[in-house]
């Protein structure tokens, strides 16, 4: 009988290291002028650098190396004040120097880690370094004949590699998912996979459980979407967890991960690896960090997501989900900062749940940004406030958020404009209680003999009765006094 | 004189002056290269129109009264690895036979700007790997003192172009000796200035750390002239010097009173030639007599050089020349298998000597090897620079042989070994990124130019330029003219 990859797991433990490639965002390419831009007509961002002519020459672009430094800083990574472009061999054409400029053993960032926001715990994974390196371009196959776009050769890009630290599919997909808050956190690129603006190549492999040893690797390649890296990833377990449970070995090989067939192929063995032949680049100086640039980097640096997602849950109580999508988005997460900062006597719980769905909710029918929201955090902190003093019900609340989203009329002044201040007068609710509780007897008489779904009924006659204003609370404690349980 | 044989001081007076139009120069010159250039071999493209239009402005301007530039109506010959604009750039290669740039280099644009006037594009070893000229895919170049000869390498089209008055100067890329070897030979000036003197933007690679471009003309002061036109920053070139480029002409007059010449036994060893170990030593006598003073100095790595050398150009050709792949331009063999393309574009459209540098450099850079070869050549650079800084210590310049013979006969190098030892003179100064100029320092008896070599501090060439240009005011060639082809005089 075949085991499950269920019981398999019992006795063996996947080990998964991600090498991410993420494009920074700079206006023109890493050693040239070229611009950079998504989907423009193909080899029109070029120029003698990008194209490889004869006599061409690389000039680094500084702006890509301060984008670099920023995810090194808030990697906690060590920086080398001093790195090295090398140069790595290979014949393709979408290479058209036969080479690429990266790093190789003297990277810009080293030894720092990236954090996993998990429900139960933050997973500290140590990252091995960060490179600065320049993108190829890409092949293009129509039938018999290949074309080759060099629009994207050039780009700058850091190579993120991490420590073989993630024991999951699920971790491997969250440690995308965090590099990606983290890199559209620090502004340094979209991070957007279906752009190809993070791409991700995992090595996986497998070892018996309370072995020090990792077991024979693969390469998994050309993973482009957070869905694909948890798919391709659990495939690669499955696969390899069927050869060695069953006695076989895994063979050392790169594969290529096939998203629409959902499933991966050798795209070559260990025995044709390419000896990419690597010195340093005789063209390009060496990188210098100077003090000047990473001082004024470390001013600059915002509190950034882990911190944030540590406050939210602790000072905000909030919950661990809602903390995570908020630290998820910069200009999320500065709103609701400001919505706080308002009021901080107002519950950070509420708050998250009003940004989180009505005002997401409102500006994503209205095609708004959250920067350009037309609900100020001040109205927004206010119309809290109203409900927290019982002013207005939650239910009122809702009606008057749309209206200030659309109107920006401030909540308070609605409330008095609209009359439909809550009725928290005790006096006055038993009144109307007495009065719906007489006019039907005969549902006293039911609810009475314990049939509880009534309770509703007469809810909603109170709340008909005062146009939805009678405070909710008072209503239901007003109401089983009344009918006697 | 004739327009041909003018200094570039005299070109630029007559042409600014308009004594003589620049279009007629221009054709005078053209004529020369129709005329001689089939037995010289120099030339492998001419641009007649674009030399007949730059000379067109340039009368224009002048009739204008605008200014016309410091190089104004000079006639150049451009060595094939330099990238013109729309003139085709070959490297000397089969791989890039007919490839047109749709870019100039840097010291073209300021060329061009000084108001000189590219006559064309002479040949050279394939991709500059060579001594003699004779690794170029396309001709034979003859050394114009004796036909029979080679004008040297890998500069050979642009040592001859100048020797034989087919152009009033010229370019040529040094990696190891390649302007100051052929210049020797031919018996005209060539520099190799500091590394990052000059901009490399648009040289054809061949060892990104070692080339420099530099000046052949027929007299020091012409090499001043042209140097000044295209020595400074470029912010194209990531190892470009920012530094302030002097007047190297206005400092030749002042000789070589007070300066201090070091001669380095290591290179007059038992390599090299008695005549010219002779006429090296007449240079210096020279020196002596104008008011330097000679001191010994000892360069004890210098044997080094040559293995320290066939190391890192090899691994750095080996990865600059990985771009010519047969994909984008260049010479493409038919296939529709990747792999059999690129095998059959560089396996015909590389010759011998660059396969086996190739081959050489990719050897040495395979994976585990790296300390034990580029790294350890490295290494032994910085021991010969700090051998020339102590020199240095104790003397402003230095003064040695440019090659261990005269120009030798077609075909006498056989082994690629012999060829490579004719350039231990000359290897070290691209090691240390110093500046070196050849002078020519007398005849052999067989009537070859000898050449004199002047190695200096980083940035010093001014002083290489004072101390040449004393060796040649008094042991030069004076009126000696190339006789070797019949009619050019």
């Amino acid at each position: 009988m075949t085991r499950t990859i269920a019981d398999m797991l019992v006795d063996w433990e996947p080990v998964i290291g991600l090498e991410v490639h993420v494009q920074l965002g700079t206006a023109s390419k890493a050693f040239s002028g070229s611009g950079v831009e998504f989907g423009a007509p193909p080899n029109s961002l070029t120029d003698p650098c990008v194209l490889g002519l004869p006599g061409a020459l690389p000039v680094f672009n500084r702006h890509a190396l301060e984008l670099a430094l920023k995810l090194g800083i808030a990697t906690g990574s060590t920086i080398r004040a001093r790195s090295r472009f090398a140069r790595k061999h290979y014949f393709y054409p979408d290479q058209p120097k036969g080479y690429q400029i990266t790093q190789f053993d003297e990277p810009l960032c080293e030894d720092g880690y990236l954090d996993l926001l998990l429900d139960q715990q933050i997973k500290r994974v140590k990252l091995t370094r960060i490179h600065l390196e320049e993108d190829a371009g890409k092949n293009l196959h129509v039938g018999a004949v290949s074309h080759v776009d060099l629009n994207r050769a050039g780009v700058p890009l850091c190579e993120v590699v991490s420590e073989p630290e993630l024991t999951s599919a699920e971790e491997a997909a969250e440690f995308m998912r965090a590099l990606h808050r983290l890199v559209r956190w620090l502004g340094i690129s979209e991070g957007d996979m279906e752009k190809g603006q993070m791409r991700c190549d995992a090595n996986v492999s497998i070892r018996l459980r309370g072995e020090d040893r990792l077991g024979t690797r693969t390469e998994l390649k050309n993973i482009n979407s957070f869905r694909f890296v948890q798919h391709a990833v659990d495939h690669e377990i499955a696969r390899q967890l069927r050869i060695l449970d069953g006695g076989g070995r895994v063979e050392r090989e790169t594969r290529l991960w096939d998203a629409a067939a959902g499933q991966s192929a050798t795209m070559r063995s260990k025995e044709e690896a390419n000896d990419y032949r690597y010195f340093p680049d005789p063209d390009l100086p060496p990188l210098v960090v100077d003090g000047a640039t990473m001082g004024a980097l470390l001013k600059a640096m915002p509190e950034l997501p882990t911190p944030r997602f540590v406050r939210y849950q602790r000072d905000l109580q909030l919950a661990p989900d809602d903390a995570r999508t908020i630290v998820s988005d910069l200009p999320l997460a500065g709103y609701f900062e400001r919505v706080v900062a308002v009021n901080p006597r107002r519950s950070g719980r509420v708050i998250a749940n009003w940004v989180l769905t009505e005002l997401l909710g409102a500006l994503h029918a209205a095609g708004v940004e959250i920067d350009q929201s037309p609900m100020t955090p001040a109205n927004l902190s206010e119309l809290v406030g109203l409900i927290e003093d019982g002013t207005i019900s939650g239910k009122i609340g809702k009606e008057i958020f749309e209206e200030s989203f659309r109107t920006g009329e401030a909540p308070a002044a609605i409330v008095v404009r609209r009359g439909v201040q809550q009725i928290s007068d005790e006096a006055q609710l038993w009144e109307i209680v007495e009065r719906i509780v007489a006019a039907n007897p005969k549902q006293a008489e039911t609810y009475a003999a314990g049939k509880d779904a009534l309770f509703g009924f007469f809810v909603g006659q109170v709340m008909r009765e005062t146009n939805g204003r009678a405070n909710p609370v008072l209503t239901s404690d007003l109401l089983r006094k009344r009918l006697g349980r | 004189m004739t327009p041909e044989q003018w200094s570039i001081a005299e070109t630029v007076r007559a042409v600014t002056s308009g004594e003589q139009s620049a279009v007629r120069l221009v054709e005078i010159m053209l004529a020369r290269v129709a005329n001689y250039d089939r037995e010289l071999g120099a030339y492998l493209a001419l641009d007649g129109d674009g030399a007949r239009e730059a000379a067109r402005e340039l009368d224009r301007k002048r009739a204008a009264g605008e200014p016309l530039g410091p190089l104004a109506g000079v006639t150049l010959a451009l060595k094939d690895m330099i990238v013109t604009k729309g003139v085709a750039t070959t490297a000397g290669s089969k791989i890039l036979e007919h490839y047109v740039p749709p870019y100039d280099a840097t010291v073209v644009d300021k060329l061009r700007a000084a108001g000189a006037i590219i006559l064309g594009k002479v040949n050279c070893d394939e991709f500059g790997m060579g001594s003699s000229t004779e690794r170029s895919a396309f001709k034979k170049t003859r050394n114009p003192w004796d036909p029979s000869r080679v004008p040297g390498g890998s500069s050979g089209g642009s040592a001859a172009a100048v020797s034989a008055a087919l152009c009033t100067a010229s370019l040529g890329t040094d990696t190891g000796g390649s302007i100051r070897q052929p210049a020797a030979f031919c018996g005209v000036v060539g520099i190799k200035p500091t590394y990052g003197r000059v901009s490399r933007w648009g040289i054809i690679a061949y060892a990104s750390s070692l080339d420099q471009v530099g000046p052949i003309t027929r007299s020091v002061v012409d090499a001043a002239h042209v140097l000044q036109a295209i020595a400074g920053f470029d912010p194209r070139d990531s190892t470009s010097l920012d530094a302030p480029v002097p007047d190297y002409a206005a400092a030749i007059p002042q000789g070589v009173a007070g300066l201090r010449i070091g001669l380095p036994s290591e290179f007059f060893d038992a390599n090299l030639d008695g005549e010219v170990r002779a006429a090296v030593a007449r240079a210096t006598e020279a020196l002596r007599d104008a008011g330097a003073t000679i001191v010994d100095v000892s360069l004890p790595h210098t044997h080094l050089a040559l293995p320290a050398y066939y190391l890192v150009a090899p691994c750095e050709a080996s990865s600059n020349l990985s771009r010519y792949d047969g994909v984008r331009y260049g010479a493409r063999a038919g296939s529709t298998d990747l792999l059999d393309l690129y095998q059959r574009s560089r396996g015909q459209g590389f010759g011998p000597e660059v396969k086996r540098r190739i081959m050489l450099g990719t050897y040495a850079l395979r994976s585990g090897y790296y300390d034990a070869y580029y790294k350890k050549a490295q290494q032994v650079r910085t021991l010969i620079k700090r051998d020339f800084d102590a020199a240095f210590a104790t003397c402003d310049a230095i003064l040695t042989p440019t090659t261990p013979t005269p120009a030798y006969r077609f075909g006498a190098k056989a082994t690629p070994l012999d060829m490579y030892l004719g350039d231990i003179y000359t290897l070290s100064c691209n090691l240390a990124g110093l500046p070196g100029i050849s002078v020519p320092c007398g005849l052999s008896s067989e009537g070859l130019p000898i050449g004199a070599q002047l190695l200096g501090k980083p940035l010093d060439e001014v002083t290489l330029f004072r101390a040449a240009a004393t060796i040649e005011a008094t042991v030069g060639l004076g009126e000696a003219r190339p006789a070797g082809i019949g009619g050019l005089w």
